[in-house]
């Protein structure tokens, strides 16, 4: 059995009026890259803190590497590494010389051959000399990740690490996030709105709403493979949603959006609803079978609007 | 605690505006000793001009009156007033700053304990008070002794000359710029307090000097009813007391006497207010700071 390196137990934040998290309690397995997801204000920050000590919590307990957190602040954050929210770093000074002063606060002592090596592995390197003020968004954001890990922590946690980074910089983030658990055995808490994102790297989740939990699990586990929600294009897709309405296909109606229509049914159904439209005469641009944690998501809640969760 | 020191001396040191206050110092006390070498005799005419009345100055007294010590403690009268705004815009940065960077929360996240580095913090505001006051010494004190020479010292209060022998004067000066150092460490630790609630540094850059400028005013109120029930508490009326050290005691004959202060005890009484201050300001902002909720 997997050890766990994270465990929280009825975690509660209250600001003022507000209850930012509400009795939530989950754990995370060592090795693991564990999704925490939610939408934007659903308390996925606030527990993020939480668990760096920057808020202290109203009430719960945290767990990590089996030590309580508010005992054994320094001895836990000698092993932990994160970036919040943006990798806000000092602009005037290099790359280099960040990585330096933040190892140095980790408590650690590294040769500048070994700090050139980490933002090589960033891919960095050929700008290490340079001030962090003329870095782009996703160059910030992996000398945000070389800091994280430039002590060598055994988890990292990151809030949400693709946040204004294009294509490209999100798959050049996502494929460090894999390197890092797969080849350098780091466990991950990664937080994230995108569900289509955790999809692709993270091992188990937790979705949270309103400071709740909604559901926990490992992603293989929580999809139903065989459920799916199916995307319709149609050259008039009032004129379709209509007819759909009207037919015996209103059961798998899901949701009509502005640019398409979704159907939600099980995969065995698909050839007889395609059968089924061109009978309808309803003119097909397109029919693009989905398969995401947003799907999954859309499932779960029942909701009318994917990034929406209810209890 | 030394490798955090040294990393807050060092963010400190690489910030261009870190070198504005060294920069206005050797402005102020360059063009001041330019003027005071081509036009000193006017400038001391005006000033010997309201005492005049009471004492007769012959030109050999003016002429031995315009040296360097004399140079430097007219410096230090213009100086000390304003440097207060120069030591907040360190202190007043050095929590609010890191927060509006987004620094604060990565910081955070490092296994450093809160008090720890707002000790470190405090202390790095400490160093730069200094260096800016050894940098004021070197420009003040001893660029003006080689410029003017050295000759003894005479200073005009009120109604009294204070005059000290050439050789009495240089650990006036050692004394008054450690004084010195206490007092703006005192203006340095309320700017690190405000700073503790402030998102970004202009605020209590802003709120110090606004609070040090009416305390002095109010430090300076003619009004009887404030003098035994306000002025003693307020830190503005200690900073001054600098200047004790150059009041002299004096004999039967009226000659000033070596080496003596005309009233220590009320200097170290000062200086006791000043660092109490100093301690209830660093206390509470450690306190509030360990306690505070990092949402930035």
């Amino acid at each position: 059995m997997m050890s766990e390196i994270i465990k929280v137990k009825h975690l509660t934040k209250e600001f003022k009026d507000v209850r930012a998290v509400n009795d939530l309690s989950f754990s995370v397995a060592a090795g693991q890259v564990y999704g925490f997801l939610g939408q934007n204000g659903a308390g996925k920050s606030t527990t993020i803190r939480m668990l760096l000590t920057l808020i202290k919590p109203s009430s719960g307990d945290i767990e990590i590497f089996g030590l309580n957190l508010q005992k054994h602040r320094k001895e836990i954050l000698r092993q932990v590494g994160a970036i919040i929210e943006r990798p806000d770093l000092y602009k005037y000074l290099t790359a280099l010389e960040n990585l330096r002063i933040f190892a140095a606060m980790s408590g650690v002592k590294v040769s500048e051959k070994e700090l050139m090596e980490q933002l090589a592995m960033v891919g960095l390197a050929e700008r290490a000399h340079s001030k962090v003020k003329t870095y782009s968004q996703g160059m910030k954001q992996r000398l945000g990740i070389a800091t994280a890990l430039v002590h060598e922590p055994k988890l990292i946690i990151l809030d949400e690490p693709t946040n204004g980074l294009d294509p490209q910089g999100i798959a050049d983030i996502r494929n460090l996030i894999l390197h890092l658990s797969k080849k350098m055995n780091k466990t991950l808490l990664i937080s994230s709105h995108l569900l289509s994102e955790m999809e692709l790297i993270a091992d188990s989740m937790i979705i949270i709403d309103r400071g709740k939990k909604v559901v926990e699990g490992k992603v293989n586990e929580l999809f139903d493979p065989a459920e799916t929600v199916v995307e319709l294009k149609t050259t008039d897709d009032t004129a379709a949603y209509e007819k759909l309405q009207q037919s015996g296909l209103r059961k798998i109606v899901k949701e009509k959006r502005n640019d398409c229509i979704l159907l939600k049914l099980h995969r065995n159904e698909i050839p007889a609803v395609v059968v089924q439209l061109v009978q309808m005469k309803v003119d097909v641009i397109s029919f693009h079978s989905r398969h995401s944690l947003e799907d999954y998501f859309l499932s779960l809640t029942g909701n009318t609007h994917a990034y929406v969760i209810k209890n | 605690m030394l490798t955090l020191l040294r990393i807050e001396l060092f963010k400190i040191f690489k910030r261009p505006r870190t070198y504005i206050a060294f920069g206005a110092i050797a402005a102020v006390v360059l063009l001041f000793q330019i003027g005071m070498k081509f036009d000193g005799k006017t400038y001391l005419d005006l000033m010997l001009n309201n005492v005049s009345d009471s004492f007769e100055v012959s030109d050999e007294f003016k002429s031995k009156l315009l040296n360097g010590y004399f140079i430097c403690f007219a410096i230090l009268n213009i100086l000390l007033i304003q440097m207060p705004l120069l030591v907040a815009l360190i202190a007043g940065d050095a929590i609010a700053g890191e927060a509006n960077m987004g620094t604060l929360r990565l910081s955070m996240t490092k296994p450093v304990s809160r008090t720890q580095y707002m000790l470190v913090k405090f202390m790095a505001s400490i160093i730069y008070t200094l260096l800016l006051l050894i940098w004021l010494a070197i420009l003040a004190l001893f660029g003006s002794m080689i410029i003017f020479g050295t000759n003894s010292l005479v200073i005009f209060r009120s109604e009294v000359i204070e005059q000290m022998n050439s050789y009495d004067v240089l650990w006036r000066y050692v004394a008054a710029f450690g004084y010195a150092a206490v007092a703006l460490t005192t203006v340095s630790a309320l700017a690190f307090l405000l700073s503790v609630f402030a998102e970004n540094s202009i605020g209590p850059i802003i709120a110090t000097m606004s609070i040090v400028i009416v305390l002095t005013i109010l430090s300076e109120f003619n009004i009887p009813i404030y003098d035994k029930t306000v002025k003693p508490y307020l830190f503005t009326t200690h900073m001054v007391a600098w200047k004790g050290f150059f009041y002299v005691q004096a004999d039967a004959d009226n000659r000033t006497i070596d080496g003596t202060i005309q009233n220590l005890p009320a200097i170290f009484r000062s200086l006791g207010i000043l660092v109490a201050y100093i301690v209830a300001f660093v206390g509470s902002a450690v306190w509030i700071f360990k306690r505070k909720d990092i949402l930035t």
